[in-house]
């Protein structure tokens, strides 16, 4: 699998990736990879990882990396991205700041062994379940929110594991950012960051973890290969097409601002954004004029020069969804492409479901309009897709909220308003058929953790348990399903066994 | 179109039509499963026996005992396994209402195994029932009567579009696995294991995976060795050793390896009779291939009890090997038969030692009367689960999650578990179109000072039990003071007092 020791000449060091601005990326190649896994694992049996103390003081760690570098942050996603630093404020930073927080006050609480319900013939004994930590994971980020989804599921993982953490390689200096800071934060030996090209990731994910997690909108599939080859479990974040359904009984004003600030951040490049609107045909023109207006307060009459307004990450992503909106529909707002700066302003565009913009998702600030006749056609038109992550309603209508809610189905749903039901902490992220797993919160630290069954018995009571011994007797079993029925009435299964 | 396509077309269009979504039809499949088990013991006993020579006692107490439990369970609890889940909201979502909302996943794929044929592949089938989805079912082809049984029976009571059940070997279950499904449940061994999740990869679909692996079992010097050994025989030569969490070897100190195989041929003997072949409570073993493999096991290995077998009744007597070296030919991979291997270790941290060089195992077994050696194995070894002074048991507790972690496996199920491995948890957020004027501080163009709300709306952590508690408390001394002033009278007062200390220590306990 592994290929020989790298050549030292310039071609092989500076791949043909280079970022928006034209500078190369720098590696990590396959072989230091096996070596910082080699001391991922040695400190992890160690147990160095196990102690509360231990695992408080690397997520306050975390907290502290953020607050004391928030300026090389905002300036690196700035690099990158052209991220304002409004966004990456509040979207990366003080996410995971949130994410670190809400696991310091309850990793105690986490830690501690559940004691569960018994049965009749364990009620003298101890029944726990025990989270465990898993060993060392894997966790890969995306280069649409880079920060945040490295870090969050790294808070997750510091429930007790050591991690190996690959930014992805789009987001250069972001992913040098973290490579420089962590090393300083974190412990050294149990929390390595490698810079890995997609391409590398299959190689990297054989060589044996105890659990993988995956974000990143393609290719999904053959991570989940390599894995399944170690069988190790997966979690993979995916994105999908994701409907905003709007009715023709809803304040089409504030409507359009909660759409359009969640389309049209981070230029478009979010997995949670509202990937199409369908919307009543009353409705369509009305709402196309309130986004023209209201992307003119956001970002004024030329967004190019708006401070607020991001940039695409790098020519083939910029090429692609350029390819995909002039091969479809019809431009109402925007549509002006400039490729020096790979970027394209907001737009917005009267599309037909066959289109190629349907076809594939879309990572930039292109929004498709489609109209539906009635409730019952966008219920119609969403199922027939492929389970999306999420799927949004306005709608003053509370009837037709519960309707779209459960006739479909996603990851996750939000109601009048769009990617909040991600922010929250309490609620499990992640999708179903795009992607398998979901984290935040306690999700994040039951992922990387293995609830182990206890069951403490004594060795008193030989008399009771002679029952279940063979030579098997119809008395001994009438006794046993006796009990059972007996049990039953009160509480679940139970055998005396 | 091929016979496992036209299944798993007619499953999704079964469950497309929506029926099987309402709590009310999930009950009375429930029920019919349930009616199941009840009136057709006879035909699932004969079917069993010919297959595992297990006793008709045997295969209720083993098989259909546990099911019937966990049917049970799953209608009583249906309703609220079901509810949508309230969770605790932040400052910005105060007036909204989330939760998240268990929704069923699809068509789920439930391939069985033949070691404990019901059992095994009907509990993941009571929770894909529950949870709402349709089901496959694919009964392994290597006990051929039950697969036969399951095909004829199981279309009489529950569903048969929604839970058709599709029997044959290698070739029908890989043009299964060609399929689109929802989830994946295997139960059996890892070489297969990986092979069913690469197939499961190439689609993204999740799955759970009950494997083996070598569970070990410690017993400690300090331990009543007789009841130890009686339970760890019945654990052990159960369905003659084929079982996933049967204890696969023994760890003890060399002082007692010869105590250990006394007792345990005690208990052999008061269990199987002098004779096991002729004994109908001891079964066989499942085909001549597993025969041939589990007696090259033997290998080299010095046999201190039984050890004989007769290949054309696939018997094999209940053998126990002593002096056992860790390189021998029986510790390298799961032995699935009864053949009990001892391996002397000089004590706890040597066991321990042992332990985690190995692939963690689905159960770990300790028998000792101390707490600390128990604790200490708990704690420095990882195991699917783990059980001190006894074997299989966890596996009835419904409320444990039963399951493996690295090679034994991944997914959990049993109870709630299984409703909950099979479901998607949907996270909600319901929110209205009102009060924008909080949602400004997001909107472009930014501002410091919109950041500062920002950060002020998202970090402030605000325990909303707390502030109840103070509330509480204020009112409480105001309603004291007032109370105070107007009673005048000393004794009454001192009653009031108390009566008010008593209030609110319980609001204390009942807030906190």
């Amino acid at each position: 699998i592994m290929s020989g020791p790298p050549s030292p000449s310039p071609t092989r060091w500076f791949k043909a990736l280079r970022t928006r601005l034209g500078e190369p990326c720098l590696k990590t190649y396959p072989l230091e990879c096996v070596d910082l896994l080699r001391r991922a694992r040695i400190a992890f049996q160690a147990g160095r990882t196990l102690k509360e103390s231990f695992r408080l003081a690397q997520l306050e760690a975390v907290v502290r990396m953020l607050e004391e570098h928030e300026c090389d942050f905002v300036d690196a996603l700035g690099r990158d991205l052209h991220k304002p630093r409004f966004e990456t404020v509040v979207f990366e930073l003080i996410m995971v700041k949130n994410e670190a927080l809400h696991a310091i006050s309850n990793l105690k609480k986490w830690m501690e062994p559940q004691s569960v319900e018994k049965n009749l013939s364990t009620s003298l004994d101890e029944c726990l379940v025990i989270n465990e930590p898993l060993g060392v994971v894997f966790i890969m980020g995306t280069w649409c929110s880079p920060v945040q989804m490295c870090l969050v599921p790294l808070v997750g993982a510091i429930a007790a594991n050591c991690a190996l953490i690959g930014p992805s390689e789009y987001t250069v200096h972001t992913a040098e950012l973290l490579h420089r800071l962590i090393p300083f934060y974190m412990d050294n030996e149990c929390f390595h960051v490698i810079l890995a090209g997609i391409s590398d990731l299959p190689e990297i994910v054989e060589l044996k973890f105890d659990h993988v997690f995956f974000t990143n909108r393609e290719d999904g599939s053959r991570i989940a290969v390599a894995a399944a080859r170690t069988l190790t479990p997966v979690t993979l974040i995916l994105g999908g097409k994701n409907p905003c359904y709007v009715d023709q009984h809803c304040d089409i004003t504030t409507t359009v601002q909660r759409i359009a600030w969640a389309r049209f951040h981070n230029a478009g490049q979010s997995i949670m954004a509202p990937s199409y609107i369908l919307c009543h045909t009353d409705v369509k023109a009305r709402l196309a004029q309130a986004l023209k207006c209201c992307l003119m307060q956001f970002y004024g009459p030329d967004p190019r020069e708006s401070r607020s307004f991001g940039r695409m990450v790098n020519l083939e992503i910029f090429n692609r969804t350029r390819e995909l909106l002039w091969r479809s529909g019809k431009v109402v707002v925007g549509g002006q492409v400039t490729e020096g700066e790979k970027y394209i302003p907001t737009v917005l565009v009267e599309v037909a479901e066959s289109d190629p913009i349907m076809q594939q998702e879309v990572f930039g600030p292109v929004l498709p309009i489609l109209t539906v006749n009635d409730v019952d056609e966008a219920i119609a038109f969403i199922n027939k897709q492929e389970k999306p992550l999420c799927v949004y309603a306005y709608s003053t209508n509370n009837k037709i909220i519960s309707r779209l809610m459960s006739e479909t189905s996603s990851g996750s749903f939000c109601s009048n308003d769009c990617i909040f039901q991600s922010l929250m902490v309490a609620l499990p992220f992640g999708g179903v058929a795009c992607g398998m797993g979901s984290f935040h919160g306690r999700y994040s630290f039951d992922t990387f953790s293995h609830r182990k069954a206890c069951l403490l018995r004594g060795t008193r009571f030989e008399c009771v348990t002679y029952l279940r011994y063979p030579p098997y007797e119809d008395r001994n079993l009438s006794l046993m399903t006796w009990a059972c029925t007996l049990s039953q009435k009160s509480q679940g299964w139970c055998q005396i066994m | 179109m091929s016979r496992e396509q036209q299944a798993v077309a007619r499953a999704r269009k079964a469950f497309e039509t929506g029926r099987s979504r309402p709590l009310e039809y999930r009950i009375i499949q429930l029920k019919n499963l349930q009616r199941l088990f009840i009136e057709r013991q006879k035909e699932i006993s004969d079917a069993v026996k010919k297959d595992l020579n297990k006793s008709e006692v045997g295969t209720q107490l083993y098989e259909t005992l546990g099911l019937e439990g966990e049917i049970s369970l799953a209608i009583r609890k249906l309703r609220e396994w079901a509810a949508p889940r309230p969770v605790e909201k932040n400052l910005l979502t105060l007036s909204d209402t989330v939760y998240i909302q268990p929704e069923p996943l699809g068509v789920v794929l439930i391939i069985g195994a033949w070691n404990y044929p019901w059992a095994v592949t009907v509990q993941p089938l009571i929770g894909a029932i529950a949870a709402g989805n349709a089901a496959v079912v694919k009964p392994s082809e290597v006990c051929v009567h039950t697969a036969k049984v399951m095909e004829d029976l199981l279309p009489l009571y529950i569903d048969k579009e929604l839970y058709p059940v599709v029997t044959g070997g290698v070739p029908e279950t890989q043009e299964l696995l060609r399929q689109r499904f929802d989830h994946i449940f295997y139960t059996g061994n890892s070489t297969v294991g990986k092979v069913i999740m690469e197939a499961a990869a190439k689609n993204l679909t999740p799955l759970t995976l009950e494997l083996g692996g070598k569970s070990p079992c410690y017993i400690d010097k300090n331990c009543d060795i007789s009841i130890a050994c009686r339970r760890i025989t019945w654990g052990k030569y159960t369905n003659c050793g084929q079982t996933c969490i049967a204890p696969d070897y023994i760890l003890c100190d060399p002082s007692i390896q010869d105590r250990v195989i006394e007792e345990v041929k005690k208990s052999i003997k008061d269990f199987y009779t002098e004779k096991p072949k002729t004994c109908p409570d001891y079964g066989r073993i499942i085909n001549q291939r597993h025969f041939k493999r589990i007696m090259a096991l033997v290998g080299d290995s010095a046999v201190a009890a039984g050890g004989d077998g007769d290949e054309s009744d696939c018997f094999i007597a209940p053998t126990v090997l002593r002096d056992v070296k860790p390189d021998a030919k029986v510790m390298q991979e799961e032995i699935f038969g009864p053949l009990l291997p001892i391996l002397p270790v000089s004590g706890l941290d040597e066991a321990i030692k042992f332990i985690n060089k190995r692939e963690k195992p689905l159960v770990l077994y300790v028998f000792s009367a101390d707490e600390k050696v128990i604790n200490r194995m708990r704690d420095e070894t990882s195991s699917g689960g783990f059980l001190a002074n006894d074997c299989l048991v966890h596996f009835s507790v419904s409320s444990l999650p039963f399951g493996g972690v690295g090679n034994s496996g991944m997914g959990c199920y049993h109870g709630k578990f299984s409703f909950d491995q099979l479901s998607h948890l949907r996270g909600c957020l319901i929110k209205k179109l009102k009060m924008e004027g909080v949602n400004n501080m997001r909107y472009p163009p930014h501002t410091p000072k919109k950041l500062g709300c920002a950060r002020f709306f998202i970090l402030k952590t605000f325990d909303l039990g707390w502030v109840g508690r103070m509330l509480l408390l204020a009112l409480m001394a105001v309603v004291a003071a007032f109370v105070l002033q107007v009673r005048e009278t000393q004794a009454k007062s001192k009653k009031m007092l108390l009566f008010l200390f008593v209030c609110l220590f319980v609001s204390f306990h009942v807030f906190s």
